[in-house]
């Protein structure tokens, strides 16, 4: 506990020099579309833990893994710059600590990214036991934890150390529920259940700026930013 | 084109014999360089480099030469050989996502693993095995770049009564243990069908009923220390945060009268006629009181 303890404040140490300097650069604007028919998510039979399958009886839930709007916007796209990042660009962490809920046995969001060392919180809004078990790849630099979280219980504060696209988060006792971190260097954006996504505070530069979806892969383009002014990047995914 | 062949196949031979040659080279120096790992055991110190014979005969034939657990015997075996590249470890003293102490990993080679088919090393020597754990950490560079995590402190073991295998018994449910162990720790929670390993292969849940021993350890401290740092690279989870030291003693008294043998708590769970908790009764209650039957 006490290395735990030391470790974190070290970060927020980090974190508040890094908030010192002022948020500066333009953003990056777009939006993730879908080409084709969306794959077909399965419906989620959640009879076993009936206290979650109370809370979805009215609107059944389906799996996550391509979310499309009507008009083909892709949702849980993580937009991010992959190459030409330099100095504090690449090594700010962002100074929020987001929120990974476990409701009605699913991850919400199902896709949440991060930068290295930026906490986050794991929450139970259920009435049931979690186990919250993110599995980084194996051998890798980040490593595998599996703490379990009943109801009521206090929020689990963690974060991972390296970059890593993309750790699976599951829960064993529920193995339908799936979510996934994405660990960047640099400003990042989510797509939302339009397809919309944007990056704030990129500092002007050329850059290769890659989106990545958890089951359609990564795309990448290049782009250059000027500053003080807004730039747009689409991307599209084509169904498999 | 006659004359040619032989000498491209000299050239090719040629580069061949380099590339082998500087690949060997490579490993070699890595390896020297990871070789002089220590494990520090009491006042013994291991020394991977001495362990280098005993590790050729007595484990490369499961955990393989290259520690990835990928011995000539691995494809017979079930659960799988450990893959010490990977640097994840069940049985540990520390909290889950950390790497275990030297101690941990010596009870393990000492103990071996119970249901699977790692034998007890005890007829080596205690330095030989104190070698072996400094070999087995010299196949990840986690070592040298992470400490391993700090134990969980145990305290003594209370005497065991009635009041407190009904609170670990509370616990039992309230922790829902029985989603994979199920409600008599028969192995056949809702859950339970489901489960996979770290490497997405099935495996099963902890029968408390037909087992005495656990994997890492038959004693009250491993069960306790079992569920409060978790086993890694397994679906069972660390309950630490959520479970208080005094509390966990509790649970332990519980388990043990779900298992086989005779024992202090079992004949007290007799007398007391505890019946295992229906999960499907309304609302838990905040006191532990036997609602009605569970097939």
């Amino acid at each position: 506990m006490i290395p735990a303890t030391l470790l974190s404040l070290g970060i927020f140490a980090v974190k508040y020099s890094v908030h010192a300097a002022p948020p500066s650069g333009s953003s990056i604007t777009g939006t993730i579309k879908l080409e084709g028919t969306p794959p077909h998510q399965r419906p989620i039979d959640m009879s076993k833990e009936p206290a979650c399958a109370a809370v979805h009886k009215a609107s059944p839930v389906t799996t996550e893994t391509v979310v499309a709007g009507a008009d083909g916007g892709l949702k849980n796209v993580v937009v991010y710059i992959s190459e030409g990042l330099s100095g504090s660009a690449a090594t700010e962490v962002a100074p929020e600590t987001p929120s990974w809920d476990q409701k009605g046995c699913q991850y919400i969001p199902h896709v949440m990214a991060l930068n290295p060392n930026q906490h986050f919180k794991v929450t139970n809004s259920d009435p049931t036991s979690h186990n919250i078990h993110p599995m980084p790849q194996p051998g890798g630099p980040n490593h595998e934890w599996n703490k379990s979280q009943p109801s009521g219980a206090q929020p689990i504060d963690a974060a991972w150390q390296s970059p890593e696209v993309a750790i699976h988060v599951k829960c064993n006792i529920h193995p339908w529920m799936s979510g996934y971190m994405v660990v960047v260097k640099g400003p990042y954006g989510v797509s939302d259940e339009k397809g919309s996504f944007k990056i704030d505070n990129v500092p002007p530069g050329s850059y290769t700026l890659t989106a990545w979806q958890e089951s359609l892969g990564t795309q990448t383009q290049k782009i250059t930013v000027a500053a003080g002014k807004p730039t747009a990047a689409n991307f599209t995914f084509k169904a498999k | 084109m006659r004359t040619q062949e032989p000498k491209l196949i000299a050239c090719a031979v040629a580069v061949l014999a380099f590339c082998s040659i500087s690949s060997a080279q490579v490993t070699k120096y890595q390896e020297d360089a990871n070789l002089g790992i220590e494990a520090h055991v009491g006042k013994l110190t291991g020394h991977a480099r001495d362990a280098a014979l005993n590790y050729r005969r007595y484990c490369t034939g499961c955990h393989g030469d290259l520690g990835d657990g990928e011995g000539e015997n691995a494809m017979w075996l079930d659960p799988k050989p450990r893959n010490f590249t990977l640097a994840t470890f069940r049985c540990r003293s520390t909290a889950t996502g950390t790497l275990p102490t030297d101690e941990d990993l010596y009870e393990t080679v000492g103990r071996g693993l119970e249901t699977s088919n790692m034998p007890s090393w005890n007829p080596l020597s205690d330095q030989a095995r104190v070698d072996l754990v400094a070999y087995v950490k010299h196949f990840s560079d986690r070592w040298k770049t992470e400490k391993s995590g700090t134990p969980i402190e145990i305290p003594a073991e209370p005497a065991v009564t009635a009041q407190r295998i009904k609170a670990g018994q509370a616990l039992f449910q309230r922790l829902e243990c029985w989603k994979c162990h199920g409600v008599e720790g028969r192995a056949n929670g809702p859950s339970a069908d489901t489960l996979t390993d770290d490497q997405n292969r099935p495996i099963k849940p902890f029968n408390f009923h037909d087992q005495t021993r656990f994997k890492c350890g038959e004693t009250n401290r491993d069960l306790y220390r079992i569920f409060m740092t978790g086993l890694d690279g397994t679906p069972m989870p660390s309950f630490m945060d959520n479970v208080k030291p005094d509390e966990a003693w509790d649970l332990v008294f519980y388990l043990r009268t779900l298992q086989p043998m005779q024992t202090p708590a079992k004949e007290i769970a007799k007398q007391l006629g505890l019946r295992p908790i229906n999960p499907n009764a309304p609302a838990p209650t905040s006191e532990s009181k036997p609602e009605g039957e569970n097939k």
